[in-house]
């Protein structure tokens, strides 16, 4: 595919090109004219390659349209995603009238009315009825796509507290994320980098009783058909939480809790099984074994078979490893995600845990990435059954 | 006539000769006189554009061959910087970070801007220089010591800036976040705040020249539109480029004197900053209070020279001139109220959103008003498709395309989606970039002439026109379909994402196009420095145009003009101005200079 797509683009220049030599041995005729002004051929081949150019330009459009357009993303998998997904299409299609109609216009005129020395020009400099006309029409078609565009952008930004939306931290930092769910009180409990120490790598506040029940995962889990209230929070630099497939996006900014709140409604396993994400799939896989040939002929490892997850990238330049920023997200049944919930230990377990650990260095040590405190659920089983961890939360509650 | 016009301006330059004794070095180096110091400029801006370009070309072949190996990039990056070819992450967001830079800066802002209203304001309105020739000269040489720091921090051993060309801070501020945020940051900076400064200079002197040294009968309303455009252009740079400044300098205290504007609550490298209360988002701001209207400071000039090089070439007066010279004014004003469209999800409070969308989609108006005038200007018209009027043509159909995405871009809803992805990228080099760039070469090809007193080939013009015209939509246009499926921008390789797999022969195809169309340029170089020595010597007036430049003498004159000041006795646009007869108003002639006056029986039109 790359390299018909390659070879249309050089014959396309190269017919440019034969064009513009036909042009050179023209200009050098018998009339040898060395003026390096435009004569009268030069308007003539200019003007028709002018329509040529626009034609050009309609073709790639419409290559563009069907071969790319296949890319746009599936389906909003949020509440307000279908709203966005209206407004753009609206939008797009409104642009790409506009464009066809000014585009094939200046480029007529151009081909239209090439140079002739024969030619009189009209004076024409002024018609105020019809800059009246062409001002008020982008007022009117503007004034409407401002009064929708803002009716959107309010119901997605104003969050509706009424809805008991559960609510997650998104944290960022170079080069990974982390969420950390609310638990059962749906409070967070406060947290600034200045708490950050061995496993509290979120630095979370261990005097506030709120955080004692906050669960801190690798992976954002969220039940389907849930509202979902996130605060980002980042440890460094700015990132930016970007869900392309919920249509929605917010900077991570230190020092300052941004937030967006969405309702999932497609759970993975649908998306999976959607025409759209077969389809993609698939060709995402013949890429794929299409470089494994490589792969293998060299030697080297090959690429696994590709299958979708969602996934929340960061969309703000943060560092080097920006490019590999991301974080697996699952949508799920209310049931699966509570089933999932209850595996994870919660960050006053996580903590009692350390704290019994202390005599045991090479555990506590926090190797200066969050990776340290993924603690596996047999551990929290133990500091459960232990007395002093139960004393431990008494005393700072 | 060629003979006619240069001989008696020979005459007078050697008359000239006498009164100053002109060494090399006052002549070509720290010259003086504005029209010495425009090809200083442009010169300068195409030798940074070719670095510009150049690294365009390297970080476009990582994407489209990512983590391979190329003898190109350990011949330019060395063994630090591509270790056995294979191009660095760091040194891959160096090279986007520096090519912004260079290009948004040093090519579209001194390299267009700089060397246009230079040549152009004391030739288009009749004054025999600048207001002030040596803060003029003052004016490009900080902007020669700014280019001259801005390459050296490439040499840097942490590495050049490497922050994105919007240098947000709190990565910008820290070297533990990444390593060019050390010396190579510094550096960037120190340059800088070197280019605003003499950005400013210029900006104070083209006001100050367009105010004060019209000649006799250059209303306001006679003006061509590029002093127009140039005019207001520098009345932007004013009101925002000193803004940047503080920006700058409030950030070189954060990084150096452990002042907290920019940063608050951070833990980096295992430590936690003792910086509180800052926010990245103040910066934000303020880098977009300039930020947005750069954007026009690089437009505008571009859309001046089109409308005269349209006009001329049209053999038409341009249509609407008031309706123009509106929307310049109306495009400046709104142009600084619009900066928070860059900032929608930056954690800005919503309804601040709204309000910027509102000003935002508001600045379409003129803008339409402005394509629409182009195309009514070329309706029933003569076109002499001479280079520099193709360039112009194709800037206006760069300015549509980009523009109707900025629609997109402008909404806050839909820009949810689509910020940071490779749809902004190509909205923004198709509207800012490409356009702005044709309206450079626009220039470059019409005013040859008067600069270097010879024509430019006009058949490596097609040849370069053509190709740069399919190559650059053939780069841009795929872009916008990547973007909108999710792709973000900045990212050193996609395939960490196998999701994105299959947009890897996009940015093939796009790569292929970036470097057929980078290789065209080397025509529009060798055309350029060859023309320069060897072109065909020009006539006074080639393209018999209106404007008062082509009343100068083809070879340079201290002063522009040998005797007197001409005076202006109607507007820049009367082309294929006709009596009541139906005869052009001189005999035989389609154009008639604003040094003509009015002729009997003639009537000026109320424009």
């Amino acid at each position: 595919m790359t390299v018909f797509l390659v070879i249309i683009v050089l014959a396309l220049l190269a017919v440019t090109g034969w064009q513009i030599s036909k042009i050179f041995q023209l200009s050098k005729g018998s009339d040898e004219d060395t003026s390096q002004v435009a004569n009268d051929k030069d308007n003539r081949t200019h003007g028709i390659l002018m329509l040529a150019f626009v034609i050009f330009l309609y073709v790639i459009t419409i290559f563009c349209f069907w071969e790319y357009s296949k890319f746009y993303l599936p389906e909003a998998a949020s509440e307000h995603g279908s709203e966005y997904d209206t407004l753009m299409f609206v939008s797009i299609g409104l642009i790409m009238f506009v464009q066809i109609i000014t585009q094939g216009l200046l480029h007529y005129f151009a081909f239209k009315y090439k140079g002739k020395k024969t030619q009189k020009a009209l004076f024409y400099a002024d018609n105020d009825k019809l800059e009246f006309i062409w001002t008020i029409i982008p007022v009117i078609t503007l004034a409407g796509l401002i009064i929708y565009g803002l009716f959107t952008w309010s119901d997605i930004m104003n969050i509706n507290e009424d809805e008991d939306p559960l609510v997650i931290e998104v944290y960022a930092y170079q080069f990974d994320w982390r969420a950390r769910y609310s638990g059962e009180d749906n409070t967070l409990g406060k947290a600034n980098v200045r708490f950050i120490e061995g496993v509290n790598q979120l630095g979370v506040d261990e005097s506030d009783s709120y955080g004692k029940d906050d669960v801190i995962t690798t992976e954002l889990h969220l039940p389907v058909d849930r509202p979902v209230l996130f605060k980002f929070r980042s440890q460094d630099v700015l990132h930016s939480a970007y869900f392309p497939f919920f249509r929605a996006q917010m900077n991570v900014v230190p020092g300052m809790i941004t937030q967006f709140g969405f309702t999932p409604t497609i759970t993975s396993e649908e998306m999976r099984e959607s025409e759209y994400m077969r389809d993609k799939v698939k060709s995402v896989n013949e890429v794929r074994n299409e470089r494994n040939e490589v792969l293998r002929a060299q030697g080297e490892a090959t690429l696994d078979e590709y299958e979708f997850e969602y996934f929340l990238l960061c969309n703000k330049i943060c560092g080097q490893a920006h490019y590999n920023m991301q974080m697996k997200i699952v949508v799920e049944s209310e049931e699966d995600f509570n089933a999932w919930m209850a595996e994870q230990p919660t960050f006053g377990s996580t903590m009692e845990e350390s704290s019994q650990n202390v005599d045991r260095p090479e555990d506590t040590a926090g190797n200066g990435t969050p990776e340290a405190m993924q603690e596996d659920s047999e551990g929290q089983m133990e500091t459960e059954n232990a007395p002093e961890g139960e004393n431990a939360v008494a005393s700072v509650e | 006539m060629s003979a006619l016009a240069t001989a008696p301006a020979h005459d007078h330059h050697d008359d000239h000769g006498h009164h100053h004794k002109e060494t090399f070095i006052t002549k070509y180096i720290f010259s003086t006189d504005h029209k010495m110091i425009a090809k200083q400029y442009l010169i300068t801006g195409l030798l940074m554009g070719i670095v510009g370009i150049g690294m365009s070309i390297l970080f476009r072949i990582q994407l489209a061959w990512p983590e391979e190996s190329f003898w190109v990039f350990e011949a330019l990056l060395g063994e630090r910087w591509a270790p056995e070819g294979v191009m660095s992450p760091s040194i891959y967001l160096a090279l986007v970070t520096i090519h912004g830079t260079i290009m948004v800066f040093f090519v579209l802002t001194a390299g267009l801007s700089g060397t246009f209203s230079n040549l152009l304001i004391p030739l288009q309105i009749g004054a025999r220089d600048m207001a002030s020739g040596f803060l003029n000269m003052v004016s490009y040489w900080l902007f020669f010591l700014s280019s001259v720091i801005m390459l050296c921090s490439l040499f840097v051993e942490s590495g050049p800036a490497m922050a994105g060309w919007t240098i947000y801070p709190p990565l910008s501020a820290l070297p533990q976040a990444i390593s060019g945020s050390g010396t190579g940051m510094t550096l960037w900076l120190v340059s800088m705040a070197i280019f605003i400064a003499s950005s400013l200079l210029g900006s104070l002197n083209y006001i100050v020249t367009v105010l004060n040294l019209r000649t006799a009968g250059m209303s306001m309303t006679r003006l061509p539109l590029t002093i127009w455009a140039f005019f207001v252009t520098a009345i932007i740079g004013v009101v925002s480029f000193p803004v940047l400044l503080s920006a700058a300098l409030l950030l070189i205290m954060d990084r150096s004197f452990g002042t907290s504007f920019f940063l608050s609550d951070i833990f980096i490298k295992g430590e936690v900053l003792s910086h509180q209360g800052g926010s990245p988002v103040l910066f934000e701001h303020l880098f977009w209070f300039l930020g947005h209207p750069e954007v026009y400071i690089v437009l505008l000039p571009a859309l001046g020279i089109t409308s005269e090089i349209i006009a001329t070439n049209s053999r038409k007066p341009i249509f609407g001139y008031r309706a123009m010279v509106a929307s310049i004014l109306a495009i400046a004003f709104l142009s600084t109220i619009v900066w928070g469209h860059h900032m929608f999800v930056s954690g800005m409070n919503p309804f601040l959103g709204s309000v910027f969308t509102f000003t935002t989609l508001l600045i379409a108006i003129p803008s339409a008003v402005k394509a629409f005038n182009y195309i009514t200007t070329l309706w029933k018209g003569n076109l002499q498709m001479n280079p520099g009027m193709l360039f112009s043509i194709g800037l206006v159909s760069t300015f549509i395309t980009g523009g109707l995405t900025g629609i997109i871009l402008g909404d806050s809803t839909l820009d949810i989606n689509v910020h940071d992805t490779y749809f902004v990228v190509a909205h923004f080099h198709l509207v800012m970039g490409i356009s702005a760039l044709y309206g450079l070469f626009a220039g470059v090809y019409h005013w040859f002439p008067k600069m270097f007193g010879r024509m430019m080939n006009k058949n490596l013009g097609y040849i370069h026109f053509w190709v740069t015209a399919v190559g650059a939509y053939g780069v841009f246009f795929p872009m916008h379909f990547i973007g909108i499926a999710g792709l973000p921008r900045r990212y050193y390789t996609n395939t960490s994402f196998p999701y994105f797999d299959d947009y890897a022969d996009v940015n093939v195809i796009i790569t292929v196009a970036a470097i057929i169309t980078a290789l065209v340029q080397l025509v529009f170089i060798y055309n350029f420095f060859s023309s320069m020595f060897y072109g065909k010597k020009a006539v006074m007036n080639p393209w018999r145009s209106n404007t008062l430049e082509w009343t100068t003498p083809v070879k340079h004159v201290h002063g522009n003009w040998p005797g007197a000041i001409p005076s202006v006795y109607r507007w820049p646009y009367d082309y294929s101005k006709t009596g009541e007869d139906g005869e052009y108003v001189i005999a035989g002639q389609d154009f008639v200079p604003q040094t003509t006056p009015l002729q009997e029986g003639e009537e000026e039109l109320n424009h």
